[in-house]
């Protein structure tokens, strides 16, 4: 077939000539660079810019309203110096996430081996477990508010039934941060049941059959063969959860506004206080939400390396 | 590792395999997923009992809270006829729809470039739109604050339906990401051999197959509106201008005041669109959360 080539080459002269534009946008990288674009000009005005200047602003003495002069470290200095609520908060911070993350991490073990079992209604189990985590934060807090009620909490009510006298949740000292925690951990152990259970899911079921042929019983089932498989998602699963517990803000600011007496602050319910509250000293509370930096970087850093890695 | 897509399909097929063998093991786990209803629906019933009896009998300690015995709507019409309720609602319906679809179509945009493209830096900045995920907005809120003060954007919705997307793109676009590269590149090619531009191989071959992608980002990028707090609470102080999630807590408690019917009808009401998004799409929920994560 010897006028195959030229058939073909004719075909590619009939393709029209481009013109300048479809040049461009038929090229890989300034094609690229253009569909960049607009995602890019939005993250650079309203995040990468607030963040550089909220550096700026936690250098400095601003006040809502008040564009204030460099002050140098000061503002880190008054608060790791001065300020007992600051290193309070610190603790706060580090004591509910470790502890909550530990928590909802065992419970979402559990929660996601139930309902990995097949059983009828199994669907809606799914669904029904899944709703703290999607409904929204705030207006499900409004609900535990309302059960932490200092005079009509149906805890107390109940507790009363069987002659207990409940504590009044929100306002004795280490109650109000239990208070904190037990609802963080309703609200996350969804995240983690629903992502270790979707991780469960996809481990090769001829694993499990092999590992029964070997005898294995269904508990060394789980630790030898679910764990190893599972393990990537275990652990980005963790790292976000840390992330978002150590930032957290709604489930305190709804409950205790840090309070009672500044005894439940986390940094941003205590950097809102400082820097929107009150005298509204926006570079006090600039410094205090950048004070979680450091450690979110870490973090980060740790989620990078495990995803390269992997 | 998978492909996202892939992981997509194995949790919208979430079939339970294991089955219960043993007596014990059947028992542990119906308590097992009792308790665990139990505890996450517990709230829930508590907003319905709340929202649906009389004040009289909310603040009646003599009478057995758990059940309701003098029904009544009262709460709901008064949610609607003496509070700011149903502008809420339409302002969360505005913000959401808005910064969710522009989000979603230049996360596409962004995601598609970032990674079926090759050019210098794409790497890079598809690790670095990745970072800006991971950094959270109680981080950023002041600053943010001041810059839309001088935007002139404070107590308008645009300055939410700006501001939304800092944390919507990141997300999206790593999700996108994911998916995009799980669709393989001879597709696309054909499709520019038979004559397509780019563009138009874009938009007929890889968006359509990308449409789970899609539809999950969307979901996600709905609920992230929807449920977001902060930023609404700082920047927001008129009533006719506020969201959902800042006008509920802070209109139905005055001072020492706790409305708490009305509280409870206005979280139930808040509550119902992202529940009935989800009944229907449960099953993209986690591929979405951590396959862009996990398996980008």
């Amino acid at each position: 077939m010897a006028s195959a080539p030229a058939g073909a080459a004719s075909l590619g002269r009939r393709r029209p000539r481009p013109t300048l534009t479809a040049g461009i946008l038929d090229r890989e990288a300034p094609l690229g660079y253009i569909l960049l674009l607009p995602a890019l000009v939005i993250l650079g005005i309203f995040l990468a810019y607030p963040f550089a200047f909220g550096i700026w602003l936690a250098l400095s003495d601003s006040t809502i309203g008040n564009t204030g002069n460099f002050i140098g470290l000061a503002n880190f200095q008054y608060l790791f110096a001065h300020d007992p609520i600051f290193l309070r908060t610190v603790t706060n911070t580090f004591e509910y996430t470790f502890v909550t993350v530990v928590i909802k991490f065992g419970l979402g073990l559990a929660m996601a081996a139930v309902l990995n079992v097949n059983f009828r209604f199994n669907r809606f189990a799914r669904a029904a477990m899944l709703l703290p985590w999607i409904i929204p934060t705030v207006l499900s807090t409004l609900a535990w508010l309302w059960m932490f009620d200092s005079t009509f909490s149906v805890f107390n009510w109940t507790l009363k039934q069987v002659g207990i006298k409940g504590p009044i949740w929100l306002g004795q000292g280490s109650w109000a941060m239990a208070s904190l925690m037990l609802v963080n951990i309703w609200r996350g152990t969804p995240f983690f049941g629903i992502s270790l259970l979707a991780a469960m899911q996809t481990v090769p079921q001829d694993l499990y059959e092999a590992a029964a042929v070997d005898g294995a019983t269904s508990f060394r089932r789980w630790l030898h063969v679910t764990v190893p498989m599972i393990r990537p998602v275990i652990l980005i699963v963790t790292l976000l959860s840390i992330i978002l517990t150590f930032a957290d803000f709604q489930i305190i600011w709804i409950l205790t506004k840090g309070g009672p007496v500044n005894s439940t602050h986390v940094f941003a319910t205590y950097a809102f206080q400082t820097g929107v509250q009150g005298a509204g000293d926006i570079g006090i509370g600039a410094a205090i939400s950048l004070v979680m930096f450091p450690f979110l970087c870490l973090v980060i850093a740790v989620v990078l390396w495990l995803l390269r890695r992997e | 590792m998978a492909s996202p897509a892939g992981v997509t399909r194995a949790v919208a097929e979430i079939k339970p395999r294991a089955r219960p063998r043993r007596p014990a093991h059947a028992i542990l786990t119906v308590t097992g997923t009792a308790g665990f209803l139990i505890f996450t629906l517990f709230p829930f019933y508590w907003m319905v009992v709340t929202a649906f009896k009389s004040d009289a009998e909310i603040y009646d300690l003599s009478k057995n809270p758990y059940l309701i015995t003098s029904f009544t709507l009262q709460h709901f019409v008064n949610l609607f006829t003496t509070t700011n309720f149903p502008r809420w609602l339409l302002n969360s319906v505005i913000v959401s729809v808005i910064s969710t679809v522009a989000s979603v179509v230049l996360s596409i945009l962004a995601g598609y470039s970032l990674a079926r493209l090759r050019y210098r830096g794409a790497g890079a900045i598809g690790w670095g739109i990745f970072i800006t995920y991971l950094i959270p907005p109680t981080l950023l809120f002041l600053p943010l604050t001041a810059v839309m003060a001088n935007l002139g954007l404070l107590n308008k919705i645009w300055g939410l339906i700006l501001s939304y997307p800092t944390f919507l793109i990141p997300f999206c676009t790593w999700l996108l990401m994911g998916y995009f590269k799980g669709i393989p590149r001879e597709l696309e090619e054909s499709a520019i051999v038979d004559g397509c531009t780019r563009l138009q191989a874009m938009y007929r071959v890889v968006l359509p197959l990308a449409l789970p992608g899609i539809l999950s980002a969307g979901i996600f990028a709905f609920t992230l509106s929807w449920n977001e707090y902060i930023y609404a609470l700082v920047f927001i102080s008129d009533s006719a201008t506020k969201t959902l999630p800042i006008g509920v807590p802070s209109e139905l408690i005055r001072g020492d005041a706790f409305f708490w019917g009305e509280l409870m009808a206005g979280a139930l009401l808040g509550s119902v669109p992202v529940a009935v998004l989800y009944s229907f799409f449960v099953q993209h929920f986690v591929s979405g959360l951590t396959a862009g994560a996990v398996k980008g």
